[in-house]
């Protein structure tokens, strides 16, 4: 294992959280809060190779492999999308392609987000999450090779 | 705000509200204030029970058969066809055609009409403000045929200029596809006008009423456009059903669309010869159901007026529009003095998604994104609008609660 805590450890974490929330008011404000507190990506890796399309908000991914750990930088043009960016890179972020692979995300469903993955959001984070577990599919065929 | 004040007692919006079931559920534990009529409108309970009505009481495939079911079941959609042609004054019931949608009615007419007349060189006129429906057909049309696809511009205020219509058209127009009122920007294009200059070139013109057709008095003879298309789920009918309206010589010299049972007279493997209009261009067993169902959306508009509809809704638009433009940093996208039904707009620092988003959660459904105008947005320089399109059902409690919910949500996104 790589990150201080695993990754269902860190999805419980968030479920935690939002427990505390009683309406979607508070977990909307708390995800806005994440959105415009998440790191801003440098113009170098906002390319369009970088880009996960949506229909009406773009989402930019980078991925970084360094000895057997993928980092996670990623942003978005609207700021819901940025605080669960935010979330998916702290459960995801510095670990190995096998812990990534193997992550079953379940806490976007338990805190109530998964209309988000839904076709009808159409804002990139579906294609964001399929993204992150490519990079770390392709990252791990490469240090197989 | 007097004026919409003053307007909206002639309409009684409580007891229509009451047709209409689905005004009655929550979203996220907020009553549902449906401001995304541009997109479909909702249903009557009329509509509702004409759909019950014929799959429980008469359900029979058409024109064909003998026995008393296929008789009650031909003669409702039929009723059903004269219905529509009354609605767009129509000179005669054959010039009705029904199609899945708007959508269809701009295919068909691009791959008869436009594949029998259009030729290399020739030239096709569109507007910057079509929605995607009406550009692609005819790019694909023009890329076939090596034809020329022209764009008439908009304005900052979201409207085109007849003086940018008339440089465009020219001896080597063969139509002019215009929308009446643009789903982004409830602009209402100057058709009737547009319709002589094109025709004094010899050019055809097809109007796409999809948004028109529910909040303005159509009358495609006055008119005098060659090819009218709407579709029945954003007048309060079903989804799944469109009408194609031609002028009748043009329809008989069309070559047909799709081949199939209905729209053949004799077939032997050497030849066909097709049906008349308008079963030439109905193949295969159509949508019974939700065209006998249209009807009874069609009756519902016309028992309440159009004239009182529009009304009411225009006194929303100028009611919502005030208070809109009470807010900081809001910019209405489309300011004609001419316009219906939508009210477009975008919030500086704010992405419309997210808008879109903190709406929903207090049961406010707005669209947001491009609206399936790419170019227009493009010619805007924005990725989206936030859009709020209005029905006779909505109120001005409910414009209200609009307002309340963005600056709600501008408290928090901002």
């Amino acid at each position: 294992m790589s990150g201080s805590m695993s990754i269902p450890q860190t999805e419980q974490e968030i479920i935690d959280e939002f427990a505390l929330f009683d309406s979607w008011d508070d977990k909307y404000e708390y995800i806005i809060d994440l959105g415009k507190k998440l790191a801003v990506l440098d113009d170098e890796y906002k390319t369009d190779n970088n880009k996960v399309r949506g229909c009406q908000s773009t989402v930019w991914l980078a991925a970084f492999y360094n000895n057997g750990i993928i980092t996670f930088k990623a942003e978005s043009d609207a700021v819901i999308v940025k605080g669960l960016i935010s979330m998916l890179i702290r459960v995801l972020s510095d670990h190995t392609p096998d812990e990534i692979l193997d992550a079953k995300l379940d806490f976007i469903q338990k805190i109530g987000m998964t209309s988000h993955l839904a076709q009808t959001r159409s804002n990139g984070l579906l294609s964001m999450v399929r993204q992150m577990k490519n990079y770390a599919l392709a990252f791990k065929a490469k240090t197989e090779n | 705000m007097i004026t919409a004040q003053k307007a909206i007692p002639v309409l009684d919006i409580e007891s229509i509200r009451n047709q209409f079931p689905v005004l009655k559920r929550t979203v996220k534990g907020k009553p549902l204030v449906y401001f995304d009529n541009a997109a479909t409108s909702q249903k009557p309970q009329v509509v509702i029970d004409a759909l019950v009505g014929y799959y429980s009481g008469f359900n029979a495939n058409i024109h064909r058969g003998i026995h008393s079911l296929a008789e009650e079941a031909t003669a409702a959609f039929e009723a059903t066809r004269d219905t529509v042609q009354q609605f767009i004054g129509a000179e005669k019931r054959e010039e009705i055609i029904f199609t899945k949608g708007t959508t269809e009615s701009i295919n068909l007419v691009a791959a008869t009409w436009g594949r029998a007349n259009v030729k290399n060189g020739d030239e096709i006129i569109i507007s910057a403000m079509e929605h995607h429906s009406n550009i692609v057909p005819w790019q694909l049309l023009c890329q076939e045929k090596g034809a020329l696809l022209k764009v008439i511009p908009v304005n900052d205020e979201g409207e085109i200029s007849l003086d940018d219509f008339k440089q465009l058209v020219n001896s080597r127009t063969k139509i002019v596809s215009i929308v009446h009122v643009s789903n982004a920007l409830g602009t209402i294009n100057p058709v009737k006008e547009m319709i002589e200059i094109a025709h004094k070139a010899g050019a055809v013109v097809f109007v796409d009423g999809a948004q028109s057709s529910v909040h303005l008095d159509i009358d495609v003879r006055d008119l005098d456009c060659d090819f009218f298309g709407f579709s029945a789920h954003k007048v309060y009918g079903p989804t799944g059903v469109g009408v194609l309206y031609g002028k009748k010589e043009i329809l008989e010299a069309m070559p047909v669309y799709m081949g199939g049972g209905e729209m053949i007279k004799d077939v032997t493997f050497e030849n066909t010869t097709y049906n008349e209009l308008p079963y030439k261009f109905e193949a295969g067993t159509p949508n019974i159901a939700d065209v006998v169902a249209f009807k009874a959306a069609l009756d519902f508009i016309t028992t309440i007026g159009k004239q009182n509809i529009a009304r009411h809704e225009n006194a929303l638009l100028a009611y919502a529009t005030e208070k809109l433009q009470q807010i900081p940093g809001v910019t209405v996208i489309g300011r004609s003095a001419h316009k219906t039904g939508v009210l477009s707009f975008v919030i500086k620092g704010v992405h419309p998604q997210d808008m879109g988003i903190m709406l929903d959660n207090n049961g406010i459904a707005v669209r947001t994104g491009h609206h399936c105008a790419q170019p227009l947005m493009a010619c805007y320089k924005i990725p989206g609008t936030i859009r709020a399109s209005f029905a006779v059902y909505n109120t001005v409690e409910e414009v209200d609660a609009l307002i309340a919910g963005i600056n709600k949500a501008l408290r928090v996104l901002l």
